[in-house]
């Protein structure tokens, strides 16, 4: 039987600020009959106004008072603050019910009496379990948002899990604001990290990445406050899962939410034959995160995101993948370092990638020169009939270098197969010479 | 078993009565000889060593040794480095064989038995010893140079000029495309690659065994890095020159001084770590073809 009555509690205490732990012994120490005692409540709640706590020594004079004191609705700040400025103040279950006056005081909500959000206390003393405080009642157009949103769980995502402590809120452009751009990855990243919350619920942990990133050390680092940091791209209230069409991370999405900040990449990109073919409804085509990935955004120039992105254009364009293999251009890729060889998209362009019969692709053979030439300086016209995509096994498509290549392997495997078989024969044969000669110079080492 | 007299004879003609009679070595190759190999074989394994990962990108051993190295910068700095010592020796051994032919009119630089060059006895030779393998026949007897000798010649000289040349095509693409057409280009990738990989696998596989690995000269031939050779060894492997040596009177002139204790230890230090990279090398690019 834990249920102490908030009054109770502080008739008890008539006199100095009492510790948690006498008002928990004195608690305890009631017996079930007491307070199972409706007329005993009455009796203490016209007992104990709230200033006897504040005048230790004056009880007779509370006394006094009592009598002049009529039962009055509670609005005033400093009513509820008489006992809740007590930080460490706790109720039965242990939670915090306690308020930092000053915080409370310079919080966006500093203004507000507390009735106006716990509504549901209408006097003193108030019953010790109150309703929820409806953000709602207020924050209306949020509260729909989020109702409609991957985080619409109340009781696992309530308001506080990313505002924070109700009493202490300041305006998101106060750099203390829990959603202030420089501290929404952190927040968010209290469930989006690893054995975080969200990778219970089988999602990644993103947090890492994030922080890791361009984004991320810009925001972090460099304290850009224009950097793109989780609600950038996914919102705030309404963030809804990738695969709703809504979605600004939907794949249909991708381009133009990082648009938002890329313009001119996200112009190229649509200008592009993948752009165009999402613009159209096609979802087999690469979007930004494809090959930057969403979270971690490699450097385009590092080597990792060098090697990883040509098997990314290679899940698609597996022909021109595999013959792009066989060339001297993959071979060194493959083996990174620190000298750059052509990928994909040095030749193709990365974001307005054209057909190569379009005049303005750089593989159209008006441009072949200058493309090439970026790389091998003095590249002629000769030079670039070079064929980046020869396949050697393909007959009608490159005859010459077809029977170049077979010669070359008829004379691999016809030198090696002759020498092998004269090598084996040679070997059993002047092992047994030799074993015969010992034998007869007397056997040893035969 | 005439061999065998015979040598008992040259011991008992060069006065020899105690025994044991010392035993004395002859000069095979000269120290420029000896050198070229050295700068050869020690060229040519990192040319291995980098061009097979290259050649072979895709697989796990490939990337592991780039990634050890400081990537393909470092692999292809030391390809192209080695090329260019490789090609400046083949340039200087070219040069030495005219001057040697033309200058000092050395006879039998391109001709008779102590040239490079094939000649009919050494088809012979290819026959009679298969012959001789399957049991059909006696064990040819050779000159200076045997015809697995003259063909790993051959081949090496050959393996220059086309490898060398497709390497240079690709290295300076732009300067040999204003001669050769586009897909010569594509053309040079497909020679040297494969002409580069017939080099290793015979090398480390036909060369070691033939020359090295084979009973008689197990576990290495020592001749090429001391220059000298067992009176011994020379007469079994080479009775043709021997006895000819013997009949001019000329054995005499080719005697050598026996190899030092460190010239035969630093040898061997050379040449099994050469043998056993080679080994090495061999059995990464099967397992690139069979694993």
């Amino acid at each position: 039987m834990e249920k102490a009555l908030v009054g109770h509690s502080i008739s008890a205490a008539a006199g100095p600020p009492r510790s948690q732990a006498l008002a928990e012994k004195e608690d305890s120490s009631m017996t079930d009959a007491e307070i199972a005692t409706g007329a005993k409540r009455t009796r203490m709640f016209t007992a104990g106004p709230p200033r006897l706590r504040l005048l230790p020594g004056l009880v007779a004079a509370g006394l006094a008072l009592l009598l002049l004191a009529a039962p009055s609705p509670l609005a005033a700040q400093t009513d509820c603050l008489a006992c809740h400025s007590d930080t460490t103040l706790q109720d039965s279950a242990g939670h915090n019910i306690g308020v930092d006056a000053g915080k409370f005081g310079s919080s966006i909500h500093g203004g507000l009496k507390c009735g106006d959000c716990h509504a549901d206390i209408k006097e003193y003393p108030h019953p010790e379990h109150l309703k929820k405080v409806q953000c709602n009642t207020c924050h209306a157009d949020q509260a729909a948002q989020l109702t409609g949103s991957v985080h619409a769980d109340s009781k696992e995502h309530p308001c506080t899990s990313c505002h924070g402590n109700a009493h202490e809120i300041v305006p998101k452009s106060d750099p203390r604001s829990a959603v202030y751009p420089l501290n929404i990855p952190r927040t968010c990243g209290v469930c989006h990290s690893t054995n975080g919350m969200a990778q219970k619920h089988g999602l990644d942990s993103v947090y890492p990445s994030y922080v890791d990133s361009i984004h991320g050390y810009a925001l972090s680092k460099e304290g850009l406050l224009v950097a793109a940091n989780c609600q950038s791209c996914h919102g705030s209230h309404h963030i809804l899962s990738r695969k709703d069409p809504q979605s600004p991370t939907n794949k249909a999405n991708i381009p133009a939410t990082c648009g938002n900040c890329h313009a001119k990449i996200a112009a190229d990109y649509f200008n592009g034959v993948h752009g165009k073919a999402l613009a159209a409804g096609n979802k087999n085509v690469p979007v930004c995160s494809d090959c930057h990935t969403a979270h971690a955004i490699l450097q385009p120039t590092a080597d990792a995101f060098r090697s990883q992105s040509t098997p990314i254009c290679g899940s698609c364009h597996k022909d021109k993948f595999s013959t792009y293999r066989d060339t001297f251009h993959s071979q060194l890729g493959s083996l990174g370092g620190y000298v750059q060889t052509a990928r994909c998209w040095d030749c193709h362009d990365a974001h307005e990638v054209r057909p190569t019969a379009d005049p303005l692709s750089p593989v159209n053979s008006a441009n072949l020169i200058t493309t090439c030439g970026k790389c091998h300086i003095g590249a002629n016209k000769s030079f670039v009939q070079y064929q980046p995509h020869a396949n050697a096994h393909n007959r009608t498509l490159n005859p010459a270098l077809y029977f170049i290549r077979l010669f070359m392997n008829l004379l691999l495997v016809g030198t090696l197969t002759f020498f092998i078989i004269h090598t084996i024969l040679w070997l059993i044969r002047a092992r047994i010479d030799q074993v015969r000669k010992k034998a007869a110079q007397g056997g040893k080492n035969a | 078993m005439p061999d065998q007299e015979h040598r008992n004879d040259q011991v008992v003609a060069t006065g020899g009565e105690q025994s044991p009679p010392p035993r004395r070595f002859f000069k095979r190759f000269t120290p420029g000889q000896r050198y070229m190999h050295a700068v050869l074989f020690t060229t040519f394994l990192v040319l291995a060593a980098t061009g097979l990962p290259m050649r072979f990108s895709e697989s796990l051993w490939a990337r592991g040794f780039a990634g050890l190295v400081g990537g393909f910068g470092t692999i292809l700095f030391f390809h192209k480095f080695c090329a260019l010592v490789l090609s400046l020796t083949f340039l200087i051994h070219v040069r030495d064989i005219f001057s040697r032919a033309f200058v000092h009119r050395e006879k039998g630089v391109f001709w008779g038995y102590s040239s490079m060059v094939a000649n009919w006895k050494d088809a012979k030779d290819l026959f009679g010893h298969m012959r001789w393998f399957v049991g059909l026949g006696p064990r040819p007897h050779f000159d200076r140079y045997a015809y697995w000798e003259k063909f790993d010649y051959w081949a090496v000289f050959w393996g220059m000029i086309v490898i060398g040349f497709s390497g240079y095509a690709m290295w300076f693409a732009p300067f040999f495309a204003r001669f050769l057409p586009g897909w010569a280009l594509n053309a040079a990738l497909v020679i040297h690659s494969d002409e580069g990989l017939l080099a290793i696998l015979f090398i480390f596989s036909i060369h070691f065994v033939n020359t090295h690995l084979r009973p008689g000269s197990f576990p290495m031939d020592m001749v090429i890095f001391t220059g000298v050779e067992s009176e011994e060894e020379f007469e079994h492997k080479r009775p043709l020159e021997y006895q000819r040596l013997v009949r001019e009177g000329k054995l005499e002139a080719k005697l050598g001084e026996a190899p030092g204790s460190w010239q035969l230890n630093f040898s061997r230090v050379v040449g099994f770590t050469a043998i056993f990279i080679g080994l090495t090398l061999l059995v990464l690019t099967l397992s690139a073809y069979f694993i």
